[in-house]
């Protein structure tokens, strides 16, 4: 089936998140969505699953005008959609999830799970997934649940599939194997929209791409164009894709971690002996697939988790077992990797998240008073030395962009004296634009001489800036390796394969990776 | 009280999970055993006590069995004991104590207080009475849970099933009093506690107020509002206006004649006969037809229904509406089965108790009524040991029922997971 968009436009208030948007895509061809995260481009594929209902313009499928008053009507007409966010009810079976929405029956309103099991093993066949139909989806991977959540999409007989940044949860080898999925697909007549921003997978998959950004189509681009021509386009102007910087300079400081192990509210390790020391002057990229422990590591390191075990020494100083105030105080900046959530108070303004964590003493501080000059000649300060763009230091943080938001926060961090800096995920949601300067920044705190830990889902960050590589897997390392490390084995180790007989894995890192 | 210890399975691939040791059930059942054995030796009660087992009617005749009381209560602790000591075994081996032994546990330590409290009484201790006004005390606790679990599902938190069930029955009190039927009363009070869910649907689902809050505010609106109208309208007008025929009870045939349980679950009303149909058909209509699946879905992940084009609010509406007809029934126990007239908040507090079954049965129909059940029990040990007279000051004894409440909710629900969506409302982005 043909999918055409005309003219969409989607407004929310005064920002138009969809600016006049054409798109085409072809039966049996791959079209590539790409665009900084928020272009608008999850906007329009919600317009076209009904989620939205856009102000202006027309979706039509097969030269016919549609109408969707919601997501029920856009399955009706054949279109599927693969979440960002899987839309999968965690507590019920495969088949149960399959068959929600569009229940077969037997009298009397009575499910039929067989016919549903049937329908599983089916497309499981047609694909070669192993996917159990009466596994419940909570205990699934998150790589086989997003294959429910294909079949899911398959089980209506959709012919337009719409993969919304499928490849953020999965290791590099259940992208291979994701976009061997789309192929097929394709190759079976599906017309594919695939929206990312990762570049290296629009090159692999796809057979037409737009760029989109601010909400506004900014052009085509062909699957053979380079990474540099495909980012320039996105952001709008020549980026540097590399992250500059010279070799590191080891310093005395030292963060020790041995045998750190943080166990959850159910008795699960969710850390599990983790051991590794950064010297000062020195990036450890801890690397690794969403949800292997890396937001406790980081949460132990600074006190927010409860039941931590081991040591953690910051120039000798033993840290675990001290609260988050006395470890702030020992010169640890932390970037937490939830900014909304846990980095910054968004109905605040600006001067006031910025001095959060300075508000028990001098200078922000004298007799229980808040010295608002003091606070707000820092603040302007800093929005000046951090390039945050808004429109005053009033300004309310959560009407920031994300990439302002971040540089918020680690503007904070980095005005302390610092010992240790501890960035999770510290451009995820970030423009192209901010990550080179968050990016530049993280460098010129490591040739302070501090050691800096940062947490990054994505390869291509953690290869840039890294002077050394941990990859954890469900809660334990699998292995420190050089920056260098070819992304082969680093993929293998994301996926818990430890490098044994891997380039780079010399002697000296062997006690480390213990 | 946790502490970890490691399982040295070694290192596979898969995540290892460290059990926590946890010593509340030990302790749980410790402290009880440790007040029973404190009760017999503060106030030791000599003579024996007569347990009547039969009614004339029955089949066999069981004869009535008289036990010298201090022993029989004596025995009955040392089986506590015995529990504790394998509750501590299992705790130590980190395996979870087995329900059955906390069962054991209780029955033990229940026939014992007994044997303890009806000791000396001329009075035999009639175990029909006792378990036969236990279902009929449970009958609005088990429609108020089934009610509740219904909404719960759903993701909509039902705080006002103590307001559903006052409003049926002070409805079914008019109507079954203007109409002479008992059963135009309980279609009445099916549709005012219909009418207080429609209210809860409205703020809680279109309106997105606090669920919480609106329960609240609907259970003091309809204490107020029958209040009211029952000093103003029925006080001056009992006659015409509050005074229902009751619905006769309905024994089976030979199956009423079984010793024990005859009389106790086959000579009852058809609304008794009903809430049984009840119990088994909201199980399986959540969790084997297409409308279960789709309460269940909202309940969960209403966005996720919402993406396969399931109406969100319309399914937690009707839920709503139905969770809330089925309250109407238990509403209509009070003033058309048991007593033939509204009081002034009669009530009294069921619908909460029927909310801690909801928890205590784990947004389980079948596990909710049993909970039901359990704290009917509870309420009608306090009746009888006050008829068969006990030592036990009466005011201790009325709180009975809310302290075996608390202990089982507090105490021994376990880890148990709400629907994860229960008590936030639903809005598109």
């Amino acid at each position: 089936m043909r999918l055409e968009l005309r003219g969409i436009t989607k407004r929310f208030g005064a920002l138009v998140a969809n600016d006049h948007i054409d798109l085409v895509v072809e039966p049996g061809e791959i079209h590539c969505l790409l665009g900084e995260n928020g272009a608008g481009k999850s906007t329009l594929m919600n317009v076209l699953y009904g989620l939205y209902q856009a102000d202006e313009g027309q979706i039509l499928l097969d030269d016919e005008v549609q109408r969707f008053d919601g997501p029920g009507d856009a399955m009706t007409a054949g279109i599927g959609m693969v979440h960002q966010h899987f839309m999968l009810v965690p507590v019920f079976s495969v088949a149960e999830n399959v068959m929600l929405g569009h229940e077969s029956t037997r009298t009397a309103g009575v499910l039929d799970l067989d016919s549903a099991r049937a329908k599983v093993e089916e497309i499981s066949a047609r694909f070669g997934f192993q996917v159990d139909p009466d596994a419940l989806v909570e205990d699934l991977p998150v790589g086989v649940q997003q294959r429910v959540e294909i079949i899911k999409a398959l089980s209506r007989d959709a012919d337009v599939l719409v993969f919304d940044e499928p490849t953020a949860v999965l290791t590099p080898q259940e992208t291979d194997e994701l976009m061997g999925i789309m192929r097929q697909l394709r190759d079976e007549g599906a017309a594919i929209v695939f929206i990312t921003h990762k570049l290296r997978e629009v090159r692999a998959v796809a057979d037409r791409i737009t760029v989109v950004r601010h909400g506004k189509v900014v052009g085509e681009a062909s699957p053979t164009a380079t990474d540099a021509e495909l980012a320039s386009l996105m952001v709008g102007r020549a980026v540097e894709l590399t992250v500059r910087k010279e070799a590191p300079r080891a310093t005395e400081n030292e963060l020790a971690v041995s045998d750190l192990r943080v166990t959850g509210p159910d008795g699960q390790v969710l850390v599990d002996d983790v051991s590794f020391t950064v010297r000062g002057g020195e990036v450890l990229v801890v690397a690794g697939v969403q949800g292997n422990g890396q937001t406790e590591l980081t949460e132990a390191l600074v006190g927010l988790q409860d039941t931590v075990t081991g040591s953690v020494r910051l120039d000798g100083q033993e840290l675990v077992g001290r609260s988050v105030r006395r470890i702030l105080d020992a010169g640890v900046g932390f970037v937490p990797e939830d900014r909304t959530e846990d980095g910054l108070v968004g109905e605040f303004t600006i001067a006031e998240n910025l001095v959060l964590d300075r508000t028990d003493g001098p200078p922000f501080v004298r007799r229980g008073a808040l010295q608002l000059a003091v606070r707000d000649e820092f603040a302007r300060e800093k929005v000046a030395e951090f390039d945050v763009r808004t429109q005053g230091i009033e300004t309310r943080v959560g009407r920031l962009s994300g990439g302002n938001q971040q540089k918020v926060v680690l503007a904070r961090e980095l005005s302390r004296e610092l010992r240790l800096l501890v960035a999770a995920q510290p451009t995820r949601g970030v423009d192209v634009g901010s990550i080179e300067f968050i990016h530049k920044r993280i460098v010129e705190t490591r040739d302070t001489g501090i050691p800096v830990v940062v947490v990054s889902t994505e390869l291509d960050e953690a290869v840039a800036l890294a002077d050394r590589i941990m990859v954890m897997y469900r809660g334990r390392v699998v292995g420190i390796v050089p920056a260098d490390t070819p992304r082969d084995v680093l993929g293998l180790m994301m996926a818990g394969i430890a490098p044994e007989d891997a380039p780079g894995t010399g002697p000296e890192n062997e006690g480390d990776a213990a | 009280m946790t502490a970890t210890t490691v399982d040295t399975a070694g290192h596979g691939a898969a995540p290892r999970t460290v059990a926590p040791v946890t010593w509340k059930a030990v302790i749980g059942l410790g402290v009880v055993l440790a007040l029973y054995a404190l009760l017999l030796l503060l106030a030791p009660h000599e003579g024996s006590a007569r347990f009547a087992l039969s009614t004339s009617t029955d089949f066999v005749v069981l004869s009535t069995i008289v036990v010298p009381a201090m022993a029989t209560a004596w025995v009955c602790g040392v089986v506590g004991l015995v529990v504790v000591g394998l509750a501590v075994l299992r705790t130590r081996a980190r395996r979870p104590v087995p329900v059955w032994a906390v069962a054991l546990f209780a029955a033990a330590l229940l026939v014992g207080f007994l044997a303890w409290a009806a000791a000396g009484s001329p009075r035999d201790l009639s175990v029909v009475g006792l378990l036969g006004g236990a279902v009929g005390l449970a009958v609005p606790l088990v429609y108020g849970a089934l009610g509740g679990v219904i909404g719960e599902r759903a993701g909509v938190v039902n705080i006002a099933i103590e307001g559903q069930l006052l409003a049926g029955a002070f409805v079914a009190a008019i109507v079954g009093s203007l109409t002479n039927s008992p059963w135009a009363g309980l279609v009445a009070a099916v549709l005012a506690s219909a009418l207080v869910a429609l209210v809860l649907g409205l703020f809680t689902i279109t309106y997105r107020v606090n669920q919480v809050i609106v329960g609240v505010v609907l259970n003091v609106l309809v204490i107020g509002l029958t209040s009211f109208f029952y000093s103003e309208l029925l006080v001056p007008n009992a006659e015409t206006l509050n005074t229902t025929v009751r619905f006769e009870r309905l024994p089976i045939p030979l199956l009423e004649r079984i010793p024990i349980i005859g009389p106790v679950l086959f000579n009852q009303t058809i609304v008794v006969y009903l809430m049984f149909v009840a119990v088994a058909a909201v199980w399986f209509a959540l969790f084997r037809t297409r409308w279960g699946l789709r309460v269940r879905a909202v309940g969960e992940h209403p966005k996720a229904a919402d993406t396969v084009g399931i109406d969100v609010l319309r399914a937690r509406y009707r839920a709503v509406l139905i969770g809330g007809a089925v309250v109407g029934f238990g509403g209509a126990f009070y003033t058309v089965v048991s007593i033939n007239q509204f009081g002034r908040e009669m009530t009294a507090g069921a619908g909460f108790i029927a909310l801690a079954a909801v928890i205590f049965g784990k947004w389980d129909p079948l596990r909710a009524a049993l909970a039901g059940l359990l704290f009917g029990f509870a309420t009608n040990l306090q009746n009888v040991l006050s008829v068969v007279g006990s030592p036990v000051p009466s005011q201790f004894m009325l709180m009975l029922p809310y302290l075996v409440t608390l202990f089982a909710v507090a105490g021994l629900v376990g880890k148990s997971r709400a629907p994860a969506a229960s008590g936030t409302a639903y809005t598109k982005e």
